[in-house]
């Protein structure tokens, strides 16, 4: 009966993949039992679950069908702030094999890490993730992905080595290298950053390649960051490759938690270990099928650092219909939007706190500002916007040109990210209601070229 | 002896600079003399006005960012090396000109210059002891600013 369901595979088996076609009775079994233990592990060995599970007088036990989760507290990246940086690890250090960190809210990253065990886990999911975009054993692979702590260029690469692929681990940057490389080395799959990807394509047409005779790519899967259709028309139509959106968080493993299968109409998740909810981000309760909501994650097997109920921000939908790929994993749409007002550039978490803590590092009374986001070229540009007041004037063009500067610094120390700094007349930025919108994302309204 | 400068920032963008002039205009402000300093980003100009506190108020409430600055205003002879000799004493003091412009004047046989020097309190003795003739606001503007 399964068989059945493989054609998408191209009459190949994949053990790790038949997961995905689990049927539903039997996947919500498995989802009850490891609910059941992990937050049994998380009651037992990390304090901050304890105590807000005593305080709302829930106990493991409790816990009897899939809908009792509604009884457990939530998590928010505060926390992971808050517990800098091993606080809410279950585990022994002598047990976590990895540490991986992503950009926190004031400068401090925020932790995460894997026991062996998680690394399995998170090498199948990758290879999941894969296996329904199309990648094979004999794809020669370019991960751009950043390699280090970022879990995106070796959590890919876990995953690629998993399913027998040839990885080539060139990380981010150096575009004329990736040309030179992807040309060179035969390469027939890519996995990054939409908007880097974007911006290689660009490059390599000011080179004089044309992708579609001189380079062999067939695939490619991207993620990181909220990428639009008209992004992936237009990689699909100036390269010729398929063009896979994935999704995931470090905060619940990485890339992995979902990907798009040949289909392409929203992406599903892996069940068997992240259980998903949708709620109204304002009262908390769920929505039904296919309204938008907040994504809301449980970790169903993380040992190191188990994640209840953890609200993601970002909104979305379930998917009612079944795909007809015949997966019985549930889907959710393309992620449009968050719930607060974090963005994501070049696949780095930004918060305008941060720029507001750059700016007051400069002056001392924080001048209105706004931070707008283009996109030029394919690349992901932030600009911020400072209304100038009598204290930063001044008479002399040198002073303004390094108060300029100094914001620049500041906010490159604090987020990593280059922005330019455009000094505005007062009054300049709009306000709605006396206060200004922080962040103005054009980035979409743009279509990619 | 110092006079009062008002520099008022401007986005470099077209129309910017007539908007202001308009606003100078509408509060009945007299310019003495003015000059414009700008980058590729933004401008400065920087004017001289008898009523200093009536323009600043006027300059701000139409939403400008304003700073006050004192400057020097010197007579220059209106002849070949006028301005060089101003500079020697201020070099040996180790006084540097961060900027400097012209005073619109109707007289012919001197002309005179707007400085602001590094350390304004320093330089008018220095340039008075020189002999040159620093003047007063009263004098120059027809009125204490």
């Amino acid at each position: 009966m399964i068989r059945n369901l493989w054609n998408d595979l191209e009459g190949t088996f994949f053990p790790e993949s038949a997961l995905d076609f689990l049927p539903q009775g039997k996947l919500r079994e498995v989802q009850l039992q490891r609910l059941k233990a992990i937050v049994a592990h998380a009651y037992a060995n990390v304090e901050l679950f304890r105590k807000r599970m005593d305080e709302r007088g829930v106990h493991p036990c409790d816990i009897k069908e899939l809908d009792d989760i509604r009884k457990l507290p939530f998590c928010v990246k505060s926390d992971l702030r808050d517990t800098y940086p091993y606080g809410l690890f279950a585990v022994p250090m002598s047990e976590v094999v990895r540490l991986h960190a992503s950009s926190g809210t004031t400068g401090k990253p925020i932790v995460v890490g894997y026991t062996a065990v998680d690394m399995e886990v998170w090498k199948q999911v990758i290879m999941r993730t894969l296996y329904s975009a199309g990648f094979r054993r004999g794809d020669v692979v370019q991960n751009i992905y950043g390699y280090g702590l970022f879990t995106g260029g070796l959590g890919l690469h876990g995953g690629l080595e998993g399913i027998g692929a040839t990885v080539i681990p060139i990380s981010g940057g150096n575009t004329e290298r990736q040309i030179m490389v992807m040309k060179d080395f035969g390469v027939t799959a890519v996995c990054g950053t939409p908007s880097y990807f974007i911006h290689l394509i660009e490059v390599a047409q000011k080179m004089g390649l044309d992708f579609k005779k001189d380079l062999h790519v067939k695939r490619g899967v991207f993620g990181a960051e909220p990428w639009t259709d008209q992004m992936r028309q237009y990689i699909q139509s100036t390269t010729g490759l398929e063009a896979y959106d994935i999704y995931g968080l470090s905060e619940i493993i990485g890339p992995g938690v979902g990907a798009e299968c040949h289909c392409r109409d929203g992406l599903h998740i892996f069940e068997d270990y992240f259980l998903v909810e949708i709620l109204n981000p304002q009262t908390l309760e769920p929505v039904p099928d296919g309204e938008e909501g907040e994504l809301v994650l449980t970790t169903l097997s993380k040992q190191a650092m188990p994640i209840l109920r953890y609200r993601t921000r970002d909104i979305t939908a379930i998917e009612a219909k079944p795909c007809a790929c015949g997966r019985s994993i549930r889907r959710i749409r393309r992620i449009s939007r968050r719930s607060d007002d974090m963005f994501i550039i070049r696949g780095v978490n930004v918060f305008p706190s941060q720029i507001e803590t750059a700016l007051l590092k400069t002056e001392a009374n924080l001048p209105h500002y706004q931070i707008v986001l283009t996109r030029k070229s394919g690349l992901d540009q932030m600009a911020v916007q400072v209304e100038m007041s009598g204290d930063m004037v001044g008479d002399r063009i040198a002073d303004i040109e390094s108060l300029q500067k100094r914001f620049g610094h500041s906010i490159e120390q604090i987020t990593g990210l280059r922005a330019e700094i455009e000094l505005v007349q007062p009054g300049r930025i709009a306000r709605s209601e006396g206060k200004a919108k922080r962040v103005l994302d054009l980035r979409n309204k743009e279509d990619a070229k | 002896m110092k006079i009062q400068q008002i520099s008022i920032f401007l986005e470099n963008r077209p129309g910017k600079l007539g908007e202001l002039c308009h606003t100078l205009a509408q509060a009945g402000v007299n310019l003495s003399t003015l000059s414009l300093a700008d980058t590729g980003d933004f401008g400065l100009l920087r004017i001289i006005t008898p009523d200093t506190q009536k323009a600043k108020q006027a300059i701000e409430s139409a939403g400008y960012a304003v700073a006050i600055t004192d400057v020097v205003a010197l007579q220059v002879p209106h002849r070949p090396g006028g301005l060089a000799q101003i500079l020697i004493p201020l070099d040996s003091a180790n006084i540097s000109i961060e900027y400097m412009y012209a005073f619109a004047s109707n007289k012919e046989k001197e002309a005179v210059m707007v400085f602001r020097f590094s350390d304004t309190e320093k330089a008018i003795p220095i340039l008075q002891r020189a002999g040159f003739n620093v003047c007063r606001a009263t004098d120059l503007l027809g009125a204490a600013q």
